[in-house]
């Protein structure tokens, strides 16, 4: 495999977006990483665009996009990995300049969820675990996965409800720093658990909200980065994992086995441990995602997640700062886009061009965690300066 | 201040409505079996693995050749939660527990809790799962506190 970076990044406003279709806000990300990367659409010979669908009228999101972006003729392809759509779109982009088959590629992740009602919404991602075994006579939703995993941390570790909401007041606290989170305010502790109960023990606040949103990137090898741009950003390590569709026939409710191997591998190809990393986005769908993945990643012990936080270790100047750009839980959760924003995220980061919310890079390394249902699919990428 | 007005939008005029009807010849004997309060499920005759939800192939050992086993149904909670934002479909029912209980055969499953307050759940507690013709007057099956 070729050494390959992250010559540009592009980034819709995340949020309630209806002043756009699908074909539109996609756009917005990929005129950005253009512009960022001065390459034209002549310069892309393959493009991946993730999208999870069904919320918007566009039933193959791939050629729409690129039709409106004029993309064509590239070679394309479409990815689903539930959640974790964007980082399969960004994967796809990855192995085919990593391989040698193109020298630039382009991941677009998108998605637009706003243009149906909630409750239908909310029926589209239940039914995305095991449908036959857990939806079709329990209705169990997203939250209440999560829900479930909440419960057994509590119950073994003591984690509380004041952990969680921590997590959220955080990722508020940045979400207002930046231009593009769906959320740009800071909430209290007090606010965060007087919210509803959405699936108990999870209150509104504890839930990521439903977002439309678009991030592109554009992956270059080796020879062609050092003539695209003075700054490129490598891609160290990349690990996938994946899991049982029922929650069921897991091994336990109290991590992610994804996350644990994924992770592994994604060190392992990178040659660095946790504490090498500087800054880290996680998928914080919901707050209790958060404190896992803390443990799942290996930047606090298992059942230490909550303390962590207590602690105030992942903000700018802890341990670990994690989620400086807002997080699901504040910046949004696009489905398909997120994988991408998370790696435009860590670019940004280690550009050093993240304005007030910059974290201080000392080994040069970032971490995005980008997880897949509840922890049915993973990936985990590791990038450098 | 006035606030500005909303963007316009089309709305589409072509509602798609989506029924599945489901293939259970594999498991049907499980279906049935709810309706008389029974649980059944496979075992693979060739390795012994036993699958619930019942599976009519092993994944394990490559075999079809599968045995319909009873199970008493006794289990111990292990998580739970209750559903107050409900999807489109569920929306008719009164906010519910799910839970997630690991049988006293060794296999987990999840399912409805009813008969009891969440306040008074408690991980670790027994449960019973149990068959029964469910309000839509399918079979289904749901746990009980024992």
């Amino acid at each position: 495999m070729r050494k390959v970076a992250v010559v540009g990044i592009g980034h819709s406003k995340f949020g309630r977006r209806t002043d756009v279709n699908v074909n539109e806000l996609a756009f917005e990300a990929i005129k950005g990483a253009l512009l960022d990367s001065g390459l034209t659409q002549k310069d892309i010979e393959f493009v991946s665009v993730g999208s999870y669908g069904m919320w918007y009228e566009e039933m193959l999101p791939a050629v729409t996009v690129t039709e409106y972006a004029k993309l064509y003729p590239a070679g394309l392809a479409r990815c689903e990995a539930a959640c974790a759509t964007g980082s399969a779109a960004f994967r796809f982009a990855y192995v085919t300049v990593a391989s040698g088959e193109a020298d630039v590629a382009m991941a677009v992740g998108v998605e637009k969820m706003t243009e149906i009602d909630t409750p239908t919404a909310v029926e589209i991602i239940g039914r995305s675990g095991s449908y036959l075994w857990e939806f079709e006579k329990f209705g169990l939703t997203f939250p209440g996965y999560y829900a479930m995993h909440a419960t057994a941390h509590m119950n073994e570790f003591g984690t509380k409800e004041e952990h969680l909401a921590m997590v959220a007041v955080k990722n508020h606290k940045y979400g207002a720093m930046n231009p593009y989170a769906h959320f740009q305010k800071e909430i209290t502790l007090e606010e965060a658990l007087k919210s509803f109960v959405v699936a108990w023990p999870l209150k509104l606040y504890d839930c990521c909200p439903l977002s439309d949103g678009a991030a592109a990137v554009i992956l270059a090898s080796e020879e062609r980065a050092k003539e695209i741009t003075d700054t490129p950003v490598w891609i160290l390590g990349m690990g996938l994992a994946s899991d049982s569709a029922s929650l069921s026939k897991r091994s336990g409710y109290t991590g992610l086995r994804a996350t644990v191997l994924a992770a592994e591998k994604a060190y392992k190809q990178a040659g660095v441990a946790p504490k090498n990393i500087d800054v880290a986005v996680v998928h914080d769908c919901f707050t209790i995602a958060e404190i896992l993945a803390y443990e799942d990643l290996g930047f606090c012990k298992k059942g230490e997640g909550g303390r962590l936080i207590e602690e105030g270790q992942t903000y700018i100047g802890g341990k670990i700062p994690v989620n400086v750009d807002g997080g699901l839980k504040a910046k949004g959760h696009p489905l398909g886009a997120t994988g991408c924003s998370m790696v435009a995220e860590i670019t940004r980061q280690l550009r050093g061009e993240a304005g007030k919310r910059q974290a201080s890079i000392k080994e040069g390394k970032g971490l995005a965690h980008n997880v897949g249902g509840t922890g049915h699919y993973c990936y985990t990428t590791i990038l450098g300066r | 201040m006035t606030k500005a007005p909303p963007p316009p939008t089309l709305k589409s005029a072509r509602t798609l409505t989506l029924t599945y009807e489901i293939p259970i010849s594999k498991t049907n004997k499980f279906w049935e079996g709810l309706k008389e309060n029974k649980i059944f499920t496979t075992r693979c005759k060739k390795c012994g693995e036993l699958y619930f939800p019942p599976s009519g192939d092993c994944p394990s050992c490559l075999s079809a050749e599968m045995d319909w086993v009873e199970i008493s149904g006794e289990a111990e909670l292990e998580t739970f939660t209750q559903i107050f934002v409900r999807p489109a479909t569920f929306t008719k029912y009164e906010p519910y527990i799910v839970a997630i209980g690991r049988l006293k055969e060794g296999v987990r499953t999840l399912a409805w809790l009813t008969g009891i307050k969440r306040e008074d759940m408690r991980v670790g507690m027994k449960i019973k799962l149990v068959g029964k013709v469910g309000p839509e007057g399918t079979p289904t099956y749901e746990f009980v506190p024992l």
